[in-house]
């Protein structure tokens, strides 16, 4: 037994150094996993970036699957979809993990800014840091539109017309670039032909390269923490940061149980409630897309909700669009509008609690009022938050620099 | 323990978030019809097989549910291939074949004003409350034309009317908050008795709903089931892997 047990790892041993000498395995893993030293005081917040990562794996995996059934054609995406959920061994479990994925994703991601929001994270030296990820962001929203068209719903199909549509409010080029979008005068296959190109090669390509970008420029400065100071600051005699630990194995086993209760939830939702009573499934998608029938209420699916309810709250179709297109942009900037002295939440005064809570309670606000029917009250309520989210960002701009702060602390306190 | 305990804090304040965002999502949602709450039950085979039966004899022959196929009722339904066939099967369909009607689609639209939809996924798009209450709702009105509380002036007949009976409105006056009076339905008075008796109906009515509830996903009596050996799996497989990092970590505070 153990004879046979050494002899294994023998072989196990020369095949890693085989391995080894032809291709960087060991030296790699050593350099960004081992050597890597991270802050050793992560919260909640941190297991975000990771689950992440495994949302996107998970979505490409269920996506390929789901390619081989569906059929990207007016005539057919609608029922390839049903005959996935009936009739395909397994479909229906593909799918949900797929459509509760794409949520789940943008719960993650907004979990993960709002990180940034409460330590810091995107001020130097991390800017382009946070640059890449709003780019995948940006990546993410054309990932979830392209992909809300193939079912061939009623939501589908008329929540593609209403966004469509917004381009052709631009002077000029907006009725051409609208027909170019759609290859079309309106929604159809050709639409749907090119959305689904777009949404399982070109935007998901993209979104893997910017994800490298991402972990490449967090390791080339390491992680922030949440008492945003660098750990670098203060070393041990070996040249260790004294409060870093390195990535693994702490990290990755820490991560093992961010990623159990993360399914537990998923899972919850994937098989108790899919449709998360109508929020991640639209009951009005499985009504199959009729260009002759306008739904009684057209909204786009949740994660979109905040911007569309800007897009609502101005009357004029021109500037909603615009104000939309810059309340998506502006936290782009984020780095340089934040010019407090010190990143996290914890030693900024009060002021900024103030104008993050104020910030947080517009952007789920909006959300909420985005999905809603929009009587004059709605309307005037989205005004006041819509005002209240662009606010965030000008006082930040104009506070940061001398607002109050508390002494920072040498060394990171758990 | 300090990591631990501002993970709760963290935790806490999300589920609190998520918990106001639901909450007040109820009061920003629209109105719409009331709907009666069904009581639908998809895991009571026997409801399901009478609601089959009930959907097969009175809406079926205008109302197809194409992405059915019979040996998948037959299965989820615990009912023999002969059972189908005989008992659920009128035209010359396969059984393995999907419910399709034969109903030419130019004279329904010229009989009713409008072919009559498919019912595949009228459990999802509407939901069985939905279809128990459209079903509880049809009544006369004074016109003496069938009309529905649920589906204003829809064009299709109350095809249950014989089980039912004939409801006819009671109003009453209503004053609106701007001062403006209108009549609305008070309650319905059953002026021809059905064969059935009210709770007869109503039971009927809720058979149809469960049975649609899961035409509109057949997978919905597998995934819950499922849902929760998964979920008893991850809870055992996370635990483990906390007691894994709590043994890693016992070294870094």
């Amino acid at each position: 037994m153990a004879k046979s047990a050494s002899s294994l790892s023998k072989i196990a041993g020369n095949t890693m150094n085989w391995l080894d000498d032809r291709l960087p395995v060991t030296s790699f893993w050593n350099a960004v996993m081992v050597g890597y030293q991270a802050p050793k005081n992560f919260n909640f917040w941190y297991y975000m970036g990771s689950l992440a990562l495994l949302v996107l794996v998970m979505q490409v995996g269920t996506g390929i699957f789901l390619t081989m059934w569906y059929k990207p054609s007016a005539a057919e995406a609608f029922a390839s979809v049903e005959f996935i959920m009936r009739d395909v061994e397994w479909g229906w479990l593909i799918r949900y993990m797929h459509t509760t994925g794409a949520s789940f994703f943008f719960i993650l991601i907004y979990l993960h800014m709002f990180r940034s929001f409460l330590y810091g994270s995107h001020q130097a030296p991390r800017e382009l840091l946070w640059v890449f990820g709003m780019f995948i962001y940006l990546a993410l929203m054309a990932e979830a539109f392209l992909g809300y068209i193939l079912p061939w719903g009623q939501m589908s199909y008329w929540g593609a017309q209403v966004i469509i549509n917004l381009f052709g409010a631009i002077p000029e080029i907006g009725e051409p670039l609208t027909i170019w979008i759609r290859g079309d005068y309106f929604i159809s296959d050709a639409t749907l032909n090119k959305f689904f190109a777009l949404h399982v090669i070109a935007v998901p390509l993209a979104i893997f390269g910017l994800v490298l970008l991402h972990l490449v420029a967090l390791r080339e400065n390491g992680s922030n923490n949440p008492d945003g100071i660098e750990i670098k600051a203060n070393k041990g005699p070996d040249g260790t940061p004294l409060d870093g630990i390195p990535f693994h194995p702490y990290y990755t086993v820490k991560d093992i149980f961010g990623v159990g209760m993360f399914l537990i939830l998923f899972s919850f939702i994937l098989f108790m409630w899919p449709d998360a009573g109508g929020l991640f499934l639209e009951h009005d998608n499985f009504v199959p897309a009729n260009s002759l029938v306008t739904p009684e209420h057209i909204k786009p699916v949740w994660y979109f909700t905040p911007f569309y309810a800007i897009l609502k709250a101005v009357p004029d179709k021109l500037l909603g669009v615009v104000m939309m297109g810059t309340s998506v942009v502006i936290p782009f900037f984020l780095p340089w509008l934040d010019r407090s002295p010190v990143r996290s939440i914890r030693y900024r005064g009060m002021w900024y609690k103030v104008l993050l809570t104020v910030f947080t309670i517009a952007f789920i606000r909006l959300g909420m009022l985005g999905m809603a029917e929009g009587t004059p009250a709605q309307t005037w309520e989205m005004r006041i938050w819509t005002l209240a989210y662009f606010m965030f960002f000008v006082l930040l701009f104009f506070m940061s620099p001398g607002g109050k702060t508390k002494p920072l602390p040498d060394r990171v306190k758990g | 323990m300090k990591i631990l305990k501002l993970k709760i804090r963290a935790t806490t304040l999300i589920a609190t978030a998520m918990l106001l965002l639901f909450a007040s999502s109820g009061a920003v949602a629209a109105g719409g019809a009331h709907l009666e709450h069904s009581g639908a039950n998809i895991n009571d085979t026997a409801s399901l097989q009478r609601g089959a039966k009930w959907y097969v004899n009175y809406c079926f022959g205008c109302h197809s549910l194409s992405f059915m196929r019979y040996n998948r009722l037959a299965k989820d339904l615990q009912l023999s291939e002969e059972q189908v066939m005989e008992n659920l099967v009128f035209s010359d369909a396969k059984f393995a074949e999907t419910m399709d009607i034969s109903m030419d689609e130019d004279q329904a639209k010229a009989w009713f004003g409008k072919t009559p939809p498919d019912l595949s996924l009228i459990g999802r798009s509407r939901g069985s409350d939905w279809v128990y209450s459209y079903l509880l709702g049809f009544y006369k009105d004074e016109s003496g034309a069938w009309n529905n509380t649920v589906l204003k002036n829809a064009s299709m007949p109350h095809v249950l009317w014989e089980l039912q009976g004939i409801q006819t409105p009671v109003y009453r006056q209503e004053t609106s908050e701007n001062g403006i009076t209108h009549e609305v339905i008070d309650y319905f008075a059953l002026t021809t008795p059905g064969t059935q008796s009210v709770e007869e109906y109503e039971e009927t009515a809720r058979d149809i709903a469960a049975f649609l509830e899961y035409v509109g996903e057949p997978a919905k009596l597998e995934r819950k089931k499922l849902g929760v050996w998964v979920i008893l799996f991850l809870a055992l497989f996370t635990f483990i892997a906390y007691l894994l990092k709590v043994e890693y970590w016992r070294d870094v505070h």
